[in-house]
């Protein structure tokens, strides 16, 4: 290669690839063509989001968490006790869930943050156990097992209620998805998002170039819990419901199993891995539950054998 | 103390091999179920039961490890974890399907209920029974890990593999003994503490933080460090449920991280 | 302008009994071109780590350009110009070639945690990047992902990254180190044409390398210097012979 070209090349590598508006055509079309099941389809979109945000700390920086939920029970309990208490503006709900959301991220990656591997797992699952246990506490607040009750949400910018149909909240998620792709594009494709894969690669080596290893990892942390807690407040704003389930283990492991079924670290696996997920979860949920959690699991230790890279992986392969 | 007895595999297989086994609770719930199968359906006693528990499972093990664990030594992290969070999903579901989806109540011998009159005070039988086998398992393992050839090897592994290896010791037979080991120890500590944690196909999932944490506080690769720490946690759990009872297991899990910050690498863990 | 590039006074590193750096001055002059040797286990990557950051010394000082960064995290004193490479590379090895040098590059213009730009709007530090990877005759492979090169180009890319950062003092931990001999003679020569205004410090066990690029020798053993002087000094002292007998060049 000619040395312009290989600077061209690296110049131009964050520039818009048309496949790129495939998901987006995609959510669009689905608007008209499954009109039924546009409820499903607005937790799909805001699981994908949640997804998305785990990428960017797992695939990105290299930090293996089991305590994500954490983060999006934040959000949805925040959203979700102001709707309940008088304040049912979604926009500024979502505003509020990925602040508190964020705020308990920066503070637990202070701490948690300090060591890797084991050790960091173990603290992460320990975080969110504190979490989910002072949320089952401080039940006069929180509903407590029986979940947050009374949420009411007002219409969006005044005008666009939430239905039973699910309209405005399959158009809702879908903007706020799509506003949080970008931004969580930016990311991955600037010199920081490009220092994350540094320090997922090789720390020493990021040291020794002078990176603040430490504030990075620390500021990715935070910025993917206030993305988790903006999904946790559509879910809560959506439904009309916060439940303890938001923050528990299961929510933390499915949503790595998720990501892992579309492939980590790239951005777009969430938006494959999700909702194969929850269609197929949807279907044998009805079939057979306990079958479901057999087949996801044997699915879970297949695609670790075989199929590291997830779907996305997959193609990789194909088209060397 | 229940705990200490499932966690101490895990603790060494984790220090040891440096694998996250999150389906360690697997082996203690296979044990559980050995246990009240055998003394339910056959009318085996307690002790026979548990120590054919004990082996049962440990020879289970075997396979999975060489076939599944022996792929990912030495690989991420989250490889790890997705493998055995999907072998925790399997094994509830094929719980539920030999054995039914309710718990599974265990009898303990008559010899053991009631309660053992020491003249100061009289102790439950069946919590002292587990509080001695623990000791007992402690001092054996301490005993056996410090003492004997085979614990050198393990110590030395656990210290530096590459080396252990160079200097000819078998780390991939060295391990599946360990893992055979620990899981072995899981079976039992299920079985025997069927009682206190009850057998249900959730069993891995529902029980999964507590034997995390106490791996966490004790300290990977240590036989003390678990010990230590599940004394730590009942203790203290019993004396805050006592004095607050109205935060249950919050101070539990606050005094885990207060823990971990000061020792990150838990209490007896290696830096 | 007697201020030495880097120095050490007194630094001194145990690990409960055992002491693997003792008393330790150690002065590199502005410009030099020192080497660092000693038998196995003397304690000389022990050295680069307790300079670098990388350990932090039970006592003593260090000192950069005149300025006390005993106290500073690595990261910090790479940013006064401190750059070490790595004994065995320490690259990002499924990135490209260019990839990890303009990561460098971007650090030290201090624009690696940008969070609004794109990396690729950022050509200055790319096409810097580039220019540096001609220099050293790595342009062909600047795409290609670190892995699939030859270690003797890996190692080059290594002192590719550290130019990158612009060092003042350069620590070369066993640059030739694991290169068949084929390969070596580029690492050799780009360490020669290294600019004279950077203090390089060269650990190395090859003495026909320490012989052709070093003016001044330190020999370290146990932890502890034993002797120090200019090139022909040390080749002559019958302790350092002493020392070395029996080691062979394990080159």
């Amino acid at each position: 290669m000619t040395p312009s070209r290989a600077v061209e090349a690296f110049a131009r590598r964050h520039r818009y690839h048309p496949f790129e508006a495939l998901p987006w055509l995609a959510a669009v079309a689905s608007y008209f063509v499954f009109p039924d099941y546009l409820a499903l389809g607005a937790q799909i979109l805001a699981t994908i989001l949640f997804a998305m945000s785990a990428d960017l700390v797992l695939g990105y920086a290299g930090i293996v968490t089991l305590g994500h939920a954490a983060f999006f029970g934040t959000g949805a309990y925040t959203a979700g006790i102001l709707a309940a208490n008088g304040w049912g503006e979604p926009i500024s709900g979502l505003l509020a869930g990925a602040t508190a959301a964020a705020f308990l991220g920066f503070l637990s990656g202070l701490v948690v943050l300090r060591t890797t591997g084991l050790a960091l797992l173990m603290q992460t699952l320990v975080v969110a156990t504190l979490v989910a246990e002072a949320a089952n506490k401080a039940s006069f607040i929180t509903g407590g097992d029986d979940g947050l009750q009374g949420m009411e949400v007002w219409p969006i910018f005044g005008w666009f209620r939430f239905d039973l149909f699910g309209h405005t909240s399959y158009a809702y998620c879908l903007a706020v998805l799509f506003l949080c792709w970008l931004a969580a594009r930016q990311i991955v494709h600037s010199p920081f998002g490009r220092s994350l894969t540094g320090i997922r690669e090789n720390v020493r080596r990021m040291h020794a170039i002078g990176a603040p290893v430490a504030l990075r990892r620390l500021v990715i942390y935070t910025i993917s819990a206030a993305l988790a807690g903006v999904s946790g407040a559509l879910i809560a704003e959506t439904t009309q419901f916060v439940s303890l389930s938001f923050l528990s283990l299961e929510r933390s492991g499915t949503v790595l199993i998720m990501l892992i079924i579309g492939g980590v670290g790239r951005l777009y696996g969430a938006f494959i891995g999700v909702p194969l997920y929850m269609v197929a979860q949807n279907r044998f949920s009805e079939i057979d539950p306990v079958y479901w959690y057999f087949w996801i699991g044997l699915l879970m230790v297949l695609v670790v054998v075989f199929a590291r890279g997830g779907v996305l992986g997959l193609f990789d392969r194909f088209r060397r | 103390m229940v705990l200490y007895l499932i966690s101490v595999g895990l603790s060494v297989t984790m220090g040891l091999m440096g694998f996250v086994n999150l389906a360690h609770g697997v082996f203690a719930m296979a044990g559980g179920y050995v246990v009240t199968s055998l003394m339910s359906r056959w009318g085996m006693p307690f002790v026979p039961a548990l120590l054919a528990a004990a082996v049962a499972v440990s020879l289970a093990s075997i396979p999975i490890e060489r076939v599944l664990y022996r792929r990912l030594y030495g690989g991420e992290e989250l490889d790890q974890v997705l493998l055995t969070m999907g072998l925790v999903f399997m094994s509830v579901a094929g719980a539920t399907y030999i054995w039914g989806p309710l718990q599974q109540p265990l009898q303990p011998p008559a010899w053991l209920s009631g309660a053992v009159d020491l003249g100061i005070r009289s102790f439950p039988a069946y919590r002292s029974f587990l509080i001695l086998c623990g000791a007992a398992l402690v001092t054996a393992l301490w005993l056996g890990i410090e003492r004997t050839r085979f614990g050198a090897r393990v110590r030395a592994s656990v210290d530096n593999l590459r080396m252990a290896q160079s200097v000819g010791i078998d780390t991939s037979r060295l391990f599946m003994t360990t893992f055979a080991l620990g899981s072995g120890l899981a079976g039992l500590g299920g079985g025997l503490g069927a009682d206190l944690l009850a057998i249900n196909p959730s069993y891995a999932l529902q029980n999964l933080a507590y034997f995390l944490i106490v791996v966490a506080v004790g300290g990977l690769g240590s036989i003390r460090g678990p010990f230590v720490a599940a004394l730590l946690l009942g203790i203290s759990d019993s004396g805050f449920k006592y004095l607050l009872p109205e935060f249950g297991a919050f101070f539990i899990y606050a005094l885990t991280m207060a823990i971990l910050l000061w020792r990150p690498r838990g209490l007896f863990g290696r830096a | 302008m007697n201020t030495p590039a880097l120095e050490t006074r007194g630094v001194y590193k145990s690990f409960d009994a055992l002491t693997v750096a003792n008393a330790i001055d150690f002065r590199l002059e502005r410009g030099a071109r020192h080497a660092l040797i000693g038998p196995n286990g003397a304690g000389k990557t022990t050295f680069v780590e307790l300079v670098t950051g990388g350990l932090q010394p039970s006592a003593g000082q260090i000192h950069l350009d005149g300025a006390d960064i005993t106290g500073l995290p690595q990261a910090a004193r790479v940013k006064r110009g401190l750059v070490r490479t790595f004994q065995i590379t320490a690259l990002f090895r499924r990135l490209s070639v260019l990839e990890n040098v303009t990561l460098a590059v971007c650090e030290r213009q201090g624009v690696g945690g940008g969070l609004f730009r794109p990396a690729g709007h950022h050509r200055a530090a790319i096409e810097e990047a580039h220019t540096l990877l001609e220099q050293l005759g790595l342009e062909d492979e600047s795409v290609r992902p670190v892995n699939m090169l030859a270690y003797g180009r890996q190692r080059l890319i290594e002192i590719a990254v550290s130019l990158a950062l612009s060092p003042k003092v350069l620590l070369l931990d066993e640059p030739a180190a694991g290169v068949p001999s084929s390969e070596s003679g580029t690492i050799i020569e780009v360490i020669e044409r290294l600019p004279s205004d950077i203090a390089v410090l060269i650990i190395e066990h090859d003495m026909d390398l320490v012989f052709r690029l070093a003016q001044r020798i330190t020999v370290l053993v146990q932890g502890s210097i034993l002797v120090e002087g200019p090139r022909e000094a040390i080749a002559a002292d019958p302790e350092v012979r002493r020392v070395y007998l029996g080691e062979r060049d394990p080159g």
